[in-house]
C-alpha cells in the first residue's frame, strides 16, 4: 500500500466540482490501480464448457492494453443482448427511460463521496449505458442524440463500462433515495452480463466462480483439505472452551443443512464467527450437517450473470435432498441472503425435494413462516429467537473488554430487511453497545466498498476512498464512544472492513456477529474462560503470557 | 449552453403561432388541427411506452427495502410496514406515499465534507429542498389541469373543478382572481431551473432534454398566465372550440385572439413531446420494481416467467468421481465406495 496516500492527504485531495469537460469528453483514467486483472482464460474456457456462450472468448489482455482483443462481431453481440435483456427485465427497461436526472441519487454512492469522480454519481454511472440505449434503441436518440445525451455503442464506450461498473458494488443505496427507485445495481449486473459476452471479466470474480462450480467454495478448497481446516477449528475451540465439538460434514440423515460463506473457513478474522457458529450448535445438540459439496453460501455468479448465479444456487437445494436435510440454515454473509431472500426460490424453488419443510426451531419449537417457501433461515433469525425463548446462557462481561458497534451490510439491509435480529443478538451478548450515525447504519448504511467482487487489492485506492463513508463513521463512534470493535454479518466485510478500519479508523478491529455469541456464550454451569475465540486474554487473565502478541496484532 | 439551447428552442416555438396565425391567418390550423394531432400522438405514444414496459418481463421480485422485514416474530421485531411491505395493501401504501407524497425523495441528504480538528469529518443533512421545488411543481401543474376540465365538460362538475377553483382562488387577490397554482408553478419551474443551473453537479449531468421541458412548461405558464390576467381573452368563444374539439364539432370563433393559439400550440408541443422524453417519469413511477412489489420472495413462490430449467448444479456424482479419493482418505462419508478407491489399485 506504499503507493496510496495517507488518509488526510487522500481526504484533502476530495473535489465535488465537476470538470470542465463534458462527462462524454472527458477521458477514462486506464492506468493500474483503476482496474481489477482480466480473468485468467482457464477460467474461462472452464466456464464456457458448463454454460456456453455467455464468456466470449477465452484470451490474455489487460484493460491497459489499447487492444482489447474484442471479438470482431463484439458490437453486434453487445447490442443484441442489450436488446434482448430490455424484454427480459423490465427494471432494465423502465431504467433506462424514466429517469430525470434530478440529482438525488448523486451524493448517496460511496464511492462518489470518496472520489468525486462524477461518473460515480449513480445517475452518471447509469447514463453510461443509459446514452447507448438512446442512441441505439430510440428515436429521439438517433435523431437528436447530442441534444438528448445519446451516443452509440463504440469501443471507447464499452471500455468505460469496464471501469466504472467495476466501480459499483450493487449496494443499492442510491435506489433507496431515487424517487423512482432507480437501482443501479440492475444496471451493474446488466453491463456485467453484456461485457461478459464479448470476454471482458475480472479473474476477482471468474476463479471463485470456477472454484465454487468445482470444489464447491470459492477458494478452491478441497474436500479433504476442507475437513482438516474444519478440525483445526475444533482444536482451536478445544483450547478456548475445553469442550470438543463435533462438526459433521456430508452426514446423511440430520434435519438441517448449514451452509455459510467459505471465507469463514478459511480468512481471519471469518473463522473466529465460524468457530462460533460450531460451538453454538454443539451446546445446542443440534441435528445438522455441513456440506463440502455446497461449502459456499456467497455467490460469485450473481456478480457475472443470472445464469450463474442460478447454476451456483442449486447446488444447496441440491445437496438438502442427496443428505435428506428438511432446511437450510444460512450463516453470516451479505451478497448470498440478498440471493437466498430475492432470487432463490424464483430460481430453484421448483428443484427442493418433497422432504422439505419450513424452517422449525428444534429448540424452540417456532415456526419461521417468513421462510417458508424458501426453507432457508437466517442464523440471526436462529439466534436471535433462542435467545427471546432464553435458551442461552450468556455471559455478556465476556465481552466487556470490547466496546462494539455493528455495520449492516448492504444486502441484508436494502435487499432484504434484516435490520434487528443482528442488533437483538449482539444487544445480548455484549454490554456496551453504540450506533454509528443514523445517515450511515440501516437502511442508509453504507457499503465496505468491497462489494459484489471488487475485495481486490490491486484496486486498493478506490477501495479505501469507496471506505471513506463507512470508515469516517466509524472513526466518529470510536472518538466519541471508545469503540474499538465493528461487528457484521457478511463474510466480505470481515475481509474488506480490515484495511478499511486500518486506514481510516486504525485500532478497531472487525468481527462476525456469532464471535461474540461463542465469547458470551455459558458453556456449563460455573464455566471460567481465560481467553476469547481468538486467545488472546480476557481482562484479568493477562499475565498467563505476557509476553506473547497475538499474531494478528503484529502488524498494527 | 444546453440551457440557452433549450430557450432558443422555446422562442422559436412561440413564433410560430405567431406567425402562423397572425401573418398566414392560419386560425383552424392552429385551433383544430395542431392540437387534435398533438392529443393523439401523445395518447398512442403514452400507450404504446406503457405497453412496452409492460411487456417486459419481471424475473425476480427486487424490492428496495428501506427498514425492518416481517420477522419470525413481529412483535419483538417491529416491521416497517410502508418502507419494506410484505403484503399488496402494504405495498399500495407505500405506492401511495411514493406517487402522492415523494416519500423517497424525502428522505434526501446532503453530504459535505469537513476538516474536523482532530480527524476529517463526512457529514450529512438533511435536504429537503429539491422535494419541495418538486412537490409544489407537480400539485400546481396537477391542480392547473384538473382546472382546466371546465373547458371539455358541460355542465361543469362542482367536485373536483368548481372546489379546486374556489380554494385555488381563495386569497382573492386581483381581478380575475389570481390562482395559487399559477404562482407555484411558474415558482416550481424556476426554482428547479435555477437548481439545474446553479448546482454544478446537477448542471454537469443536465442535456437540452432537461432543460427544454422546464422551458417549455415555463412558456405554457406564462402564456396562460398572459391570457387570463392580461389580455383578458373571450373565454365563452375559448370553451366554444375547446368543446367542439371534444364533441367532434370544431369551431373557431373570431373573437379568439393569438395568444390563445400561442398558448394552445406550446401545449400541443408539450403533449407530443412528452411520450419521447423522459417526463414519461409520471407513468413510470407507478411500474418500478424496486418499490411496487412485496418483500416476500422468502415466504411466497414467485415465476419467473423465463426460468431455464435446464440450469442445474454441477452434480455431486462427478464431484465425488472427482474428489472421491482424498475424501475417502479423510474420512468423508461417499455415496459410491468405488470413487474412494485410487486409480492404480483399482486397475491392480
Amino acid at each position: 500500500m506504499s503507493d496510496i496516500p495517507k488518509a488526510d492527504e487522500l481526504f484533502k485531495s476530495i473535489d465535488y466540482n465537476p470538470p470542465a469537460t463534458g462527462w462524454m469528453d472527458t477521458p477514462v483514467d486506464f492506468s493500474p490501480g483503476h482496474w481489477c486483472y482480466p480473468a485468467k482464460p482457464e477460467k474461462i474456457a472452464y466456464m464456457d464448457t458448463k454454460l456456453p456462450g455467455l464468456w466470449g472468448e477465452p484470451r490474455e489482455w489487460l484493460p491497459s492494453d489499447s487492444d482489447w482483443k474484442l471479438p470482431p462481431n463484439w458490437k453486434e453481440t453487445v447490442v443484441n443482448g442489450f436488446r434482448e435483456r430490455l424484454k427480459k427485465f423490465r427494471s432494465l427497461q423502465l431504467f433506462m427511460d424514466i429517469c430525470v436526472r434530478c440529482g438525488a441519487c448523486a451524493d448517496k454512492c460511496h464511492y462518489f463521496i470518496g472520489s468525486g469522480d462524477p461518473k460515480n454519481m449513480p445517475v452518471l454511472r447509469a447514463e453510461l449505458m443509459r446514452s447507448v440505449y438512446r442512441g441505439e434503441f430510440t428515436l429521439a436518440g438517433k435523431i437528436l442524440s447530442k441534444f438528448t445525451g445519446s451516443r452509440v455503442m463504440e469501443e471507447h464506450v464499452l471500455k468505460e463500462w469496464f471501469i466504472y461498473f467495476y466501480q459499483c458494488t450493487q449496494c443499492r443505496r442510491c435506489s433507496l433515495f431515487c424517487p423512482y427507485g432507480i437501482d443501479t445495481a440492475e444496471m451493474t449486473m446488466m453491463a456485467r452480463e453484456l461485457m461478459h459476452l464479448v470476454g471482458l471479466n475480472t479473474n476477482w470474480i471468474m476463479e471463485p466462480v470456477s472454484n465454487c462450480n468445482i470444489t464447491g467454495n470459492h477458494l478452491g478448497i478441497q474436500p479433504h483439505a476442507f475437513k482438516d481446516i474444519v478440525d483445526f477449528m475444533v482444536d482451536d475451540i478445544e483450547e478456548v472452551t475445553g469442550r470438543r465439538v463435533k462438526a459433521p460434514l456430508n452426514e446423511k440423515g440430520h434435519e438441517i443443512l448449514f451452509i455459510t460463506p467459505s471465507g469463514d473457513v478459511f480468512a481471519d478474522p471469518g473463522i473466529y464467527t465460524f468457530m462460533g457458529y460450531l460451538l453454538l450448535f454443539d451446546y445446542l445438540d443440534l441435528d445438522y450437517t455441513m456440506s463440502t459439496y455446497a461449502s459456499e453460501g456467497g455467490n460469485f455468479g450473481s456478480f457475472t450473470n443470472n445464469e450463474v448465479m442460478k447454476k451456483l444456487n442449486a447446488k444447496m437445494y441440491a445437496e438438502a435432498e442427496r443428505l435428506g436435510c428438511k432446511w437450510i440454515l444460512g450463516g453470516e454473509c451479505g451478497h448470498m441472503w440478498r440471493v437466498v431472500h430475492q432470487y432463490m426460490d424464483t430460481m430453484t424453488g421448483d428443484t427442493q425435494w418433497s422432504g422439505m419443510t419450513t424452517p422449525k426451531s428444534p429448540i424452540t419449537g417456532t415456526v419461521f413462516d417468513n421462510a417458508a417457501a424458501t426453507k432457508m433461515l437466517h442464523i440471526t433469525e436462529f439466534t436471535a429467537d433462542l435467545i427471546k425463548h432464553n435458551k442461552l446462557k450468556l455471559d455478556p462481561s465476556r465481552n466487556d473488554h470490547l466496546r462494539v458497534t455493528f455495520h449492516d451490510s448492504c444486502n441484508p439491509a436494502r435487499g432484504m430487511g434484516l435490520l434487528e435480529e443482528p442488533r437483538y443478538v449482539l444487544k445480548h451478548v455484549c454490554n456496551n453497545f453504540f450506533e454509528m450515525p443514523p445517515a450511515t447504519i440501516r437502511e442508509q448504511t453504507f457499503c465496505c466498498a468491497g462489494g459484489s467482487g471488487l475485495n481486490t487489492d490491486e484496486i486498493m485506492e478506490i477501495r479505501l476512498r469507496g471506505g471513506l463513508p463507512r470508515g469516517n463513521a466509524l472513526r466518529y463512534v470510536q472518538e466519541k464512544h471508545g469503540v474499538n470493535l465493528m461487528a457484521c454479518i457478511c463474510a466480505i466485510d470481515r475481509a474488506t472492513l480490515i484495511p478499511l478500519a486500518d486506514y481510516w479508523a486504525p485500532g478497531v478491529t472487525i468481527s462476525g456477529t456469532h464471535e461474540l455469541v461463542a465469547n458470551a456464550l455459558v458453556l456449563e454451569e460455573g464455566e471460567v474462560r481465560t481467553m476469547d475465540m481468538r486467545q488472546e486474554p480476557l481482562p484479568g487473565f493477562e499475565d498467563e503470557e505476557d509476553d506473547w502478541t497475538p499474531p494478528s496484532k503484529e502488524d498494527a | 449552453m444546453n440551457a440557452l439551447y433549450s430557450l432558443l428552442f422555446v422562442f422559436l416555438l412561440v413564433l410560430i403561432p405567431l406567425f402562423g396565425v397572425d401573418a398566414a391567418h392560419m386560425r383552424t390550423f392552429f385551433g383544430v388541427c395542431i392540437p387534435t394531432t398533438a392529443f393523439i400522438i401523445f395518447i398512442i405514444g403514452f400507450v404504446y411506452k406503457v405497453v412496452t414496459w409492460g411487456r417486459s418481463a419481471v424475473p425476480f421480485r427486487i424490492p428496495t427495502t428501506g427498514g425492518q422485514f416481517k420477522s419470525f416474530d413481529p412483535e419483538l421485531f417491529k416491521q416497517n410496514k410502508l418502507d419494506c411491505p410484505q403484503t399488496g395493501a402494504q405495498t399500495f401504501f407505500r405506492m401511495v406515499l411514493e406517487v402522492f407524497a415523494f416519500r423517497s425523495l424525502f428522505r434526501n441528504t446532503a453530504v459535505s465534507l469537513h476538516e474536523g480538528k482532530d480527524y476529517p469529518v463526512v457529514a450529512y443533512k438533511s435536504s429537503k429542498w429539491l422535494w419541495l421545488f418538486a412537490i409544489t411543481f407537480h400539485y400546481s401543474f396537477f391542480i392547473i389541469a384538473l382546472r382546466h376540465l371546465r373547458l371539455f365538460l358541460e355542465p361543469i362538475p362542482f367536485i373536483p373543478v368548481g372546489a379546486l377553483e374556489f380554494v385555488d382562488g381563495i386569497l382573492q387577490i386581483g381581478a380575475p382572481v389570481m390562482y395559487l397554482s399559477d404562482l407555484g408553478l411558474v415558482a416550481g419551474v424556476l426554482l428547479l431551473m435555477g437548481r439545474r443551473l446553479i448546482n454544478a453537479k446537477i448542471n454537469y449531468i443536465s442535456y437540452v432534454s432537461d432543460f427544454f421541458p422546464l422551458f417549455l412548461i415555463l412558456s405554457v405558464a406564462l402564456s396562460g398566465i398572459y391570457m387570463r390576467y392580461f389580455a383578458k381573452v373571450d373565454i365563452i368563444a375559448i370553451k366554444e372550440l375547446t368543446m367542439g374539439l371534444v364533441t367532434f364539432h370544431y369551431v373557431v370563433p373570431e373573437t379568439i385572439t393569438v395568444s390563445f393559439f400561442v398558448h394552445v400550440f406550446l401545449v400541443s408541443v408539450l403533449m407530443a413531446y412528452f411520450p419521447f422524453s423522459k417526463l414519461m417519469h409520471m407513468p413510470g413511477v407507478f411500474l418500478s420494481p424496486t418499490r411496487n412489489l412485496p418483500n416476500d420472495s422468502r415466504a411466497k413462490h414467485h415465476v419467473n416467467p423465463w426460468n431455464d430449467p435446464n440450469i442445474k448444479a454441477h452434480a455431486y456424482a462427478d464431484y465425488e468421481k472427482q474428489f472421491g479419493v482424498p475424501m475417502a482418505e479423510a474420512g468423508l462419508p461417499l455415496d459410491n465406495p468405488e470413487n474412494g478407491v485410487p486409480k492404480d489399485k483399482a486397475e491392480a
